[in-house]
Protein backbone atom coordinates (compact mmCIF):
# COMPACT_ATOMS: atom_id res chain seq x y z
CA UNK A 1 0.00 0.00 0.00
CA UNK A 2 1.61 3.09 -1.21
CA UNK A 3 -0.58 5.14 1.13
CA UNK A 4 1.57 7.89 0.81
CA UNK A 5 1.00 8.84 -2.79
CA UNK A 6 -2.71 7.62 -2.52
CA UNK A 7 -3.38 9.92 -0.35
CA UNK A 8 -1.59 13.00 -1.41
CA UNK A 9 -3.84 13.67 -4.59
CA UNK A 10 -3.40 16.78 -6.19
CA UNK A 11 -6.50 17.09 -7.51
CA UNK A 12 -8.77 16.17 -4.47
CA UNK A 13 -6.57 18.67 -2.64
CA UNK A 14 -7.57 21.32 -5.27
CA UNK A 15 -11.24 20.56 -4.93
CA UNK A 16 -11.43 20.13 -0.88
CA UNK A 17 -9.68 24.24 -1.51
CA UNK A 18 -12.12 25.02 -3.33
CA UNK A 19 -15.09 23.60 -1.08
CA UNK A 20 -13.35 25.46 1.99
CA UNK A 21 -13.13 28.59 0.40
CA UNK A 22 -16.85 28.36 -0.83
CA UNK A 23 -18.02 27.05 3.43
CA UNK A 24 -15.68 29.67 4.26
CA UNK A 25 -17.25 32.77 2.46
CA UNK A 26 -21.05 31.29 3.66
CA UNK A 27 -19.96 31.89 6.90
CA UNK A 28 -19.16 35.44 7.16
CA UNK A 29 -17.15 35.75 10.31
CA UNK A 30 -13.83 34.17 11.44
CA UNK A 31 -13.96 30.26 12.24
CA UNK A 32 -11.16 29.45 15.24
CA UNK A 33 -10.15 26.00 14.67
CA UNK A 34 -8.24 24.39 17.40
CA UNK A 35 -5.91 21.29 16.87
CA UNK A 36 -4.66 19.72 19.69
CA UNK A 37 -2.30 17.77 18.30
CA UNK A 38 1.48 17.88 17.81
CA UNK A 39 1.48 15.76 14.76
CA UNK A 40 -1.00 18.32 13.32
CA UNK A 41 0.72 20.95 14.02
CA UNK A 42 3.80 19.72 12.73
CA UNK A 43 2.22 18.57 9.45
CA UNK A 44 0.05 22.19 9.55
CA UNK A 45 3.19 24.20 9.68
CA UNK A 46 5.21 21.51 6.99
CA UNK A 47 2.66 21.22 4.45
CA UNK A 48 1.52 25.49 4.33
CA UNK A 49 -2.01 24.29 5.16
CA UNK A 50 -2.89 27.97 6.85
CA UNK A 51 -1.82 29.99 3.60
CA UNK A 52 -4.30 27.68 1.98
CA UNK A 53 -6.91 28.51 3.78
CA UNK A 54 -9.29 31.84 3.42
CA UNK A 55 -8.60 34.93 5.73
CA UNK A 56 -11.83 34.01 7.84
CA UNK A 57 -10.71 30.31 8.93
CA UNK A 58 -7.75 30.44 11.63
CA UNK A 59 -5.53 27.29 12.59
CA UNK A 60 -4.75 27.30 15.82
CA UNK A 61 -2.40 24.85 17.49
CA UNK A 62 -3.40 24.11 21.69
CA UNK A 63 -1.47 21.56 23.82
CA UNK A 64 -1.07 18.76 21.40
CA UNK A 65 3.03 18.15 23.09
CA UNK A 66 2.78 16.19 25.94
CA UNK A 67 6.57 17.52 26.81
CA UNK A 68 5.65 20.95 26.57
CA UNK A 69 3.06 20.75 28.92
CA UNK A 70 4.71 19.20 31.74
CA UNK A 71 5.90 21.53 34.18
CA UNK A 72 9.83 22.13 34.92
CA UNK A 73 8.90 20.19 38.18
CA UNK A 74 8.79 17.29 36.60
CA UNK A 75 12.40 17.84 34.91
CA UNK A 76 14.22 19.04 38.20
CA UNK A 77 12.25 16.20 40.02
CA UNK A 78 13.87 13.42 37.37
CA UNK A 79 17.26 15.58 37.71
CA UNK A 80 17.07 15.07 41.57
CA UNK A 81 16.94 11.61 40.93
CA UNK A 82 19.08 10.91 38.31
CA UNK A 83 22.06 13.10 40.37
CA UNK A 84 21.15 10.45 43.05
CA UNK A 85 22.73 7.73 40.71
CA UNK A 86 19.32 6.60 39.31
CA UNK A 87 19.55 5.25 35.44
CA UNK A 88 17.22 7.68 33.45
CA UNK A 89 15.49 6.76 30.73
CA UNK A 90 13.60 9.05 28.44
CA UNK A 91 12.00 9.97 25.41
CA UNK A 92 14.68 11.62 23.21
CA UNK A 93 12.66 14.94 23.48
CA UNK A 94 12.56 15.70 27.06
CA UNK A 95 15.89 15.78 27.25
CA UNK A 96 16.58 18.94 26.08
CA UNK A 97 13.75 20.54 28.05
CA UNK A 98 14.80 23.29 30.48
CA UNK A 99 14.16 22.74 33.99
CA UNK A 100 14.39 24.96 36.70
CA UNK A 101 18.11 25.22 36.18
CA UNK A 102 19.12 22.54 34.20
CA UNK A 103 17.71 20.44 31.28
CA UNK A 104 18.37 16.29 31.47
CA UNK A 105 20.93 16.50 28.66
CA UNK A 106 22.79 18.97 30.71
CA UNK A 107 22.52 16.90 33.61
CA UNK A 108 24.06 13.89 31.42
CA UNK A 109 26.93 16.25 30.33
CA UNK A 110 27.70 16.50 34.31
CA UNK A 111 27.88 12.54 34.77
CA UNK A 112 24.27 11.31 35.45
CA UNK A 113 23.02 8.27 33.46
CA UNK A 114 20.55 9.38 30.79
CA UNK A 115 19.75 6.87 27.73
CA UNK A 116 16.88 8.41 25.03
CA UNK A 117 14.70 5.23 23.73
CA UNK A 118 12.23 4.92 21.25
CA UNK A 119 10.39 2.74 23.04
CA UNK A 120 9.42 2.05 27.19
CA UNK A 121 11.01 -1.39 26.27
CA UNK A 122 14.81 -0.34 26.34
CA UNK A 123 14.10 1.10 29.84
CA UNK A 124 13.11 -2.42 31.09
CA UNK A 125 15.93 -4.28 29.22
CA UNK A 126 18.66 -1.51 30.49
CA UNK A 127 16.68 -2.51 34.35
CA UNK A 128 16.85 -6.45 33.84
CA UNK A 129 20.65 -6.11 32.30
CA UNK A 130 21.84 -4.06 35.79
CA UNK A 131 19.81 -5.71 38.30
CA UNK A 132 22.13 -3.99 40.72
CA UNK A 133 21.12 -0.35 39.47
CA UNK A 134 17.98 1.34 40.01
CA UNK A 135 16.17 2.21 36.28
CA UNK A 136 13.31 4.42 36.02
CA UNK A 137 11.68 5.72 32.56
CA UNK A 138 10.25 9.49 32.60
CA UNK A 139 6.67 8.49 31.38
CA UNK A 140 4.85 11.31 29.58
CA UNK A 141 2.58 10.70 27.33
CA UNK A 142 -1.35 11.50 26.25
CA UNK A 143 -3.34 8.57 25.59
CA UNK A 144 -1.08 6.96 22.89
CA UNK A 145 1.42 6.92 24.67
CA UNK A 146 0.13 5.93 28.05
CA UNK A 147 -1.16 2.25 26.81
CA UNK A 148 2.58 1.00 25.25
CA UNK A 149 4.28 2.83 28.44
CA UNK A 150 1.62 0.69 30.99
CA UNK A 151 1.95 -2.64 28.42
CA UNK A 152 5.65 -2.19 28.92
CA UNK A 153 4.82 -1.55 32.56
CA UNK A 154 2.75 -4.87 32.75
CA UNK A 155 5.41 -6.77 31.11
CA UNK A 156 8.20 -5.78 34.05
CA UNK A 157 5.89 -6.37 36.64
CA UNK A 158 5.08 -10.41 35.39
CA UNK A 159 8.71 -11.03 34.71
CA UNK A 160 9.08 -9.72 38.22
CA UNK A 161 11.73 -6.98 38.02
CA UNK A 162 12.48 -5.42 40.99
CA UNK A 163 14.51 -2.66 40.22
CA UNK A 164 12.13 -0.52 37.63
CA UNK A 165 9.66 2.37 38.09
CA UNK A 166 8.65 5.13 36.80
CA UNK A 167 7.90 8.55 37.30
CA UNK A 168 4.36 9.26 35.94
CA UNK A 169 2.89 12.73 34.09
CA UNK A 170 0.40 11.27 31.80
CA UNK A 171 -2.32 13.97 30.40
CA UNK A 172 -5.75 13.35 29.00
CA UNK A 173 -7.27 15.51 25.85
CA UNK A 174 -10.65 15.40 26.51
CA UNK A 175 -10.32 17.13 29.36
CA UNK A 176 -8.24 20.17 28.21
CA UNK A 177 -10.25 20.64 25.30
CA UNK A 178 -12.87 21.06 28.21
CA UNK A 179 -10.63 23.72 29.69
CA UNK A 180 -9.29 25.33 26.80
CA UNK A 181 -13.29 25.48 25.51
CA UNK A 182 -14.09 27.37 29.01
CA UNK A 183 -11.44 29.67 28.71
CA UNK A 184 -13.39 32.98 27.42
CA UNK A 185 -10.15 34.78 26.31
CA UNK A 186 -9.21 32.06 23.79
CA UNK A 187 -12.61 31.82 21.64
CA UNK A 188 -12.64 28.35 19.65
CA UNK A 189 -15.25 27.26 17.53
CA UNK A 190 -14.52 23.51 16.39
CA UNK A 191 -11.85 21.51 17.09
CA UNK A 192 -9.61 19.12 14.88
CA UNK A 193 -9.26 15.76 16.88
CA UNK A 194 -5.92 14.11 17.31
CA UNK A 195 -5.81 10.85 14.89
CA UNK A 196 -4.16 8.32 17.39
CA UNK A 197 -5.34 9.36 20.48
CA UNK A 198 -8.40 9.22 19.43
CA UNK A 199 -7.32 5.67 18.36
CA UNK A 200 -6.84 4.24 22.00
CA UNK A 201 -9.97 6.34 23.35
CA UNK A 202 -12.44 5.96 20.17
CA UNK A 203 -14.78 8.47 18.84
CA UNK A 204 -17.44 7.98 21.17
CA UNK A 205 -14.94 9.63 23.75
CA UNK A 206 -15.78 12.68 22.67
CA UNK A 207 -19.51 12.31 23.10
CA UNK A 208 -20.27 13.65 26.24
CA UNK A 209 -17.85 16.39 25.97
CA UNK A 210 -20.24 17.52 22.52
CA UNK A 211 -22.73 17.27 23.87
CA UNK A 212 -22.22 19.55 27.01
CA UNK A 213 -20.32 22.05 24.40
CA UNK A 214 -21.79 21.87 20.92
CA UNK A 215 -18.69 22.45 19.32
CA UNK A 216 -17.75 20.68 16.08
CA UNK A 217 -15.18 17.55 15.98
CA UNK A 218 -13.53 16.18 13.41
CA UNK A 219 -11.13 13.18 13.83
CA UNK A 220 -8.49 13.57 11.25
CA UNK A 221 -5.21 11.44 10.30
CA UNK A 222 -1.74 13.78 9.41
CA UNK A 223 -1.67 13.50 5.83
CA UNK A 224 -1.98 17.51 4.79
CA UNK A 225 -5.07 16.28 2.09
CA UNK A 226 -6.66 14.57 5.01
CA UNK A 227 -6.26 17.75 7.48
CA UNK A 228 -7.59 19.48 4.60
CA UNK A 229 -10.67 17.02 4.57
CA UNK A 230 -10.98 17.53 8.38
CA UNK A 231 -11.59 21.01 8.12
CA UNK A 232 -13.76 21.08 5.09
CA UNK A 233 -16.09 18.66 7.86
CA UNK A 234 -15.96 21.33 10.42
CA UNK A 235 -17.18 24.16 7.94
CA UNK A 236 -19.83 21.51 6.99
CA UNK A 237 -21.55 21.17 10.55
CA UNK A 238 -20.77 24.96 10.82
CA UNK A 239 -22.91 25.47 8.42
CA UNK A 240 -25.59 22.84 9.20
CA UNK A 241 -25.43 24.28 12.94
CA UNK A 242 -24.47 20.99 13.74
CA UNK A 243 -22.11 19.92 16.49
CA UNK A 244 -20.93 15.94 16.58
CA UNK A 245 -17.78 13.92 16.47
CA UNK A 246 -16.87 12.94 12.74
CA UNK A 247 -14.49 10.31 12.53
CA UNK A 248 -12.83 10.67 8.99
CA UNK A 249 -9.66 8.43 10.31
CA UNK A 250 -12.02 5.22 10.33
CA UNK A 251 -9.42 2.99 8.82
CA UNK A 252 -7.47 3.40 12.40
CA UNK A 253 -9.71 4.82 14.83
CA UNK A 254 -12.91 2.87 15.96
CA UNK A 255 -16.25 4.22 17.84
CA UNK A 256 -15.54 2.59 20.69
CA UNK A 257 -11.57 2.98 20.36
CA UNK A 258 -9.38 0.55 21.44
CA UNK A 259 -10.46 -2.06 24.14
CA UNK A 260 -7.60 -3.72 24.98
CA UNK A 261 -5.37 -1.04 25.58
CA UNK A 262 -8.22 0.53 27.26
CA UNK A 263 -8.09 -2.19 29.54
CA UNK A 264 -4.79 -2.54 30.55
CA UNK A 265 -4.79 1.54 31.42
CA UNK A 266 -7.61 1.14 33.95
CA UNK A 267 -5.82 -2.28 35.65
CA UNK A 268 -2.86 0.35 36.42
CA UNK A 269 -3.63 3.85 36.44
CA UNK A 270 -5.98 6.18 37.66
CA UNK A 271 -7.52 9.50 37.20
CA UNK A 272 -6.19 12.08 38.59
CA UNK A 273 -5.91 15.90 38.94
CA UNK A 274 -2.72 17.03 37.10
CA UNK A 275 -1.59 20.56 36.33
CA UNK A 276 -0.73 21.74 32.67
CA UNK A 277 2.19 24.26 32.25
CA UNK A 278 0.15 27.22 31.05
CA UNK A 279 -2.89 25.59 31.74
CA UNK A 280 -3.09 25.08 35.54
CA UNK A 281 -4.33 22.81 37.18
CA UNK A 282 -6.91 20.77 35.34
CA UNK A 283 -9.69 18.35 37.34
CA UNK A 284 -8.77 14.68 36.84
CA UNK A 285 -6.60 15.49 33.04
CA UNK A 286 -4.13 13.02 34.27
CA UNK A 287 -3.28 9.26 35.36
CA UNK A 288 -1.38 8.24 38.34
CA UNK A 289 -0.71 4.70 39.35
CA UNK A 290 -3.19 2.87 41.78
CA UNK A 291 -1.93 2.31 45.17
CA UNK A 292 -1.10 -1.18 44.39
CA UNK A 293 1.20 -0.28 42.23
CA UNK A 294 3.53 2.21 44.26
CA UNK A 295 6.13 0.42 44.79
CA UNK A 296 6.56 0.90 40.54
CA UNK A 297 5.73 4.87 41.37
CA UNK A 298 8.91 6.90 41.28
CA UNK A 299 7.88 9.34 43.22
CA UNK A 300 6.19 7.44 45.92
CA UNK A 301 9.67 4.70 45.93
CA UNK A 302 12.31 7.41 46.24
CA UNK A 303 10.03 10.16 48.37
CA UNK A 304 10.14 12.96 45.59
CA UNK A 305 7.56 15.44 45.36
CA UNK A 306 6.73 17.00 41.94
CA UNK A 307 6.85 20.66 42.04
CA UNK A 308 5.25 22.96 39.69
CA UNK A 309 9.02 24.64 39.11
CA UNK A 310 10.38 27.80 37.82
CA UNK A 311 10.35 29.48 34.46
CA UNK A 312 11.96 32.17 32.66
CA UNK A 313 9.69 34.91 33.09
CA UNK A 314 9.58 36.12 29.45
CA UNK A 315 8.81 32.64 28.33
CA UNK A 316 5.84 32.94 26.85
CA UNK A 317 4.98 29.01 26.36
CA UNK A 318 2.09 29.21 28.80
CA UNK A 319 0.64 31.32 26.07
CA UNK A 320 1.23 29.84 23.18
CA UNK A 321 -0.02 26.36 24.44
CA UNK A 322 -3.17 27.82 25.00
CA UNK A 323 -3.72 29.26 21.45
CA UNK A 324 -3.83 32.66 22.94
CA UNK A 325 -0.45 34.04 20.58
CA UNK A 326 1.71 32.24 17.73
CA UNK A 327 4.84 31.99 18.38
CA UNK A 328 6.02 34.65 16.41
CA UNK A 329 4.19 36.60 18.93
CA UNK A 330 6.72 35.55 21.57
CA UNK A 331 9.43 38.30 21.77
CA UNK A 332 12.33 35.58 22.78
CA UNK A 333 10.74 33.24 19.48
CA UNK A 334 14.23 33.10 16.93
CA UNK A 335 15.98 35.53 18.91
CA UNK A 336 16.76 34.25 22.80
CA UNK A 337 15.04 31.31 21.61
CA UNK A 338 16.27 28.89 19.14
CA UNK A 339 16.07 24.92 19.05
CA UNK A 340 19.96 25.08 19.81
CA UNK A 341 19.04 26.83 23.08
CA UNK A 342 15.32 26.69 24.05
CA UNK A 343 14.08 28.87 26.62
CA UNK A 344 10.84 26.60 26.49
CA UNK A 345 9.38 23.52 25.75
CA UNK A 346 7.42 24.50 23.18
CA UNK A 347 10.83 25.18 20.95
CA UNK A 348 12.71 21.82 21.76
CA UNK A 349 9.93 19.06 21.71
CA UNK A 350 9.59 17.77 17.83
CA UNK A 351 6.16 18.38 18.22
CA UNK A 352 6.03 21.73 19.78
CA UNK A 353 4.84 25.28 18.44
CA UNK A 354 7.45 27.19 18.31
CA UNK A 355 10.05 24.26 16.81
CA UNK A 356 7.42 23.93 13.83
CA UNK A 357 6.66 27.58 13.37
CA UNK A 358 10.99 28.04 13.59
CA UNK A 359 11.28 25.37 11.35
CA UNK A 360 8.60 25.76 8.34
CA UNK A 361 7.03 29.50 9.27
CA UNK A 362 9.87 31.96 10.41
CA UNK A 363 10.38 34.28 7.57
CA UNK B 1 5.47 11.73 19.63
CA UNK B 2 1.91 10.58 17.96
CA UNK B 3 3.27 10.40 14.71
CA UNK B 4 2.66 6.30 13.99
CA UNK B 5 3.06 5.48 10.62
CA UNK B 6 1.68 1.76 8.86
CA UNK B 7 3.71 -0.27 8.98
CA UNK B 8 3.07 -4.17 7.20
CA UNK B 9 3.06 -7.54 9.77
CA UNK B 10 6.28 -9.63 8.29
CA UNK B 11 6.64 -12.52 11.12
CA UNK B 12 4.51 -13.05 14.46
CA UNK B 13 5.76 -14.54 17.80
CA UNK B 14 3.99 -16.40 20.37
CA UNK B 15 4.94 -13.90 23.39
CA UNK B 16 3.03 -11.15 21.61
CA UNK B 17 5.85 -9.49 19.76
CA UNK B 18 6.40 -9.52 16.14
CA UNK B 19 8.65 -7.85 13.37
CA UNK B 20 6.65 -5.49 10.74
CA UNK B 21 8.65 -3.37 7.67
CA UNK B 22 7.67 0.04 6.21
CA UNK B 23 10.34 1.16 2.97
CA UNK B 24 12.56 -1.88 3.73
CA UNK B 25 13.02 -1.10 6.94
CA UNK B 26 12.31 -3.98 9.75
CA UNK B 27 11.19 -2.99 13.24
CA UNK B 28 10.40 -5.28 16.54
CA UNK B 29 7.53 -4.25 18.15
CA UNK B 30 5.14 -5.58 20.62
CA UNK B 31 1.22 -6.84 19.21
CA UNK B 32 -0.48 -7.23 22.23
CA UNK B 33 -2.23 -4.04 22.01
CA UNK B 34 -4.35 -5.26 18.71
CA UNK B 35 -6.40 -8.15 17.76
CA UNK B 36 -6.23 -10.87 14.60
CA UNK B 37 -3.31 -9.78 13.29
CA UNK B 38 -1.63 -11.87 10.84
CA UNK B 39 1.60 -11.57 8.51
CA UNK B 40 0.70 -8.95 5.54
CA UNK B 41 -1.58 -6.96 7.75
CA UNK B 42 -0.71 -3.35 8.65
CA UNK B 43 -0.82 -1.99 11.61
CA UNK B 44 -0.20 1.58 13.52
CA UNK B 45 3.37 1.21 15.23
CA UNK B 46 4.17 3.80 18.36
CA UNK B 47 6.93 3.89 20.62
CA UNK B 48 7.50 0.07 19.56
CA UNK B 49 4.29 -0.79 19.71
CA UNK B 50 1.56 -1.22 17.22
CA UNK B 51 -1.77 -0.05 18.26
CA UNK B 52 -3.89 -0.91 16.30
CA UNK B 53 -4.68 -2.75 12.96
CA UNK B 54 -5.72 -0.67 9.74
CA UNK B 55 -8.67 -1.47 8.44
CA UNK B 56 -7.96 -1.97 4.56
CA UNK B 57 -11.45 -1.66 3.77
CA UNK B 58 -12.17 1.98 5.06
CA UNK B 59 -8.44 2.48 3.65
CA UNK B 60 -9.63 1.81 -0.12
CA UNK B 61 -12.92 3.84 0.51
CA UNK B 62 -10.85 6.56 1.70
CA UNK B 63 -8.84 6.67 -1.34
CA UNK B 64 -11.80 5.79 -3.46
CA UNK B 65 -13.27 9.24 -1.94
CA UNK B 66 -10.38 10.83 -2.83
CA UNK B 67 -10.24 9.67 -6.12
CA UNK B 68 -14.03 10.98 -6.96
CA UNK B 69 -12.92 14.33 -5.54
CA UNK B 70 -10.52 14.59 -8.00
CA UNK B 71 -12.93 14.00 -11.10
CA UNK B 72 -14.64 17.09 -9.45
CA UNK B 73 -12.05 18.65 -11.61
CA UNK B 74 -10.57 22.11 -11.02
CA UNK B 75 -6.93 22.09 -11.30
CA UNK B 76 -4.11 20.47 -9.09
CA UNK B 77 -3.18 21.62 -5.60
CA UNK B 78 0.55 19.33 -4.45
CA UNK B 79 0.93 19.45 -0.81
CA UNK B 80 4.47 19.03 -0.85
CA UNK B 81 6.72 19.99 1.81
Amino acid sequence: MKYLDEYRNPEAAAYIGRKIKELAAYQKRSIRIMEVCGSHTMAIARYGIRSLLPENVELISGPGCPVCVTEPGYIDAAIKLAQKGIFIASFGDMLNVPGSKLSLAECRARGAYVETCYSPMRAVEIAEQNPDCEVLFLAVGFETTIAPVITTLNIAVNKKIKNFSMLTAFKLIPPAMKALLSDPEIKIDAFLCPAHVSAIIGAKAYEPFIKENKVPCVIASFEPVEIMLGLLGILQQLRDKEARIENQYARVVKYAGNPKARGIIDLYLRPVDAAWRGLGIISESGMELKPEYKKYDASKRFGIEIKKGKTDSKCRCGDVLKGKITPQECALFSRNCKPANPVGPCMVSAEGSCAAYYKYCKK
Amino acid sequence: MCLAIPMKVKELYEDGFGTVETDGAVYHVNLSLTENVKCGDFVIVHAGFAIEKLNKKEADTRIALFKEMAEMGGGKLKLES
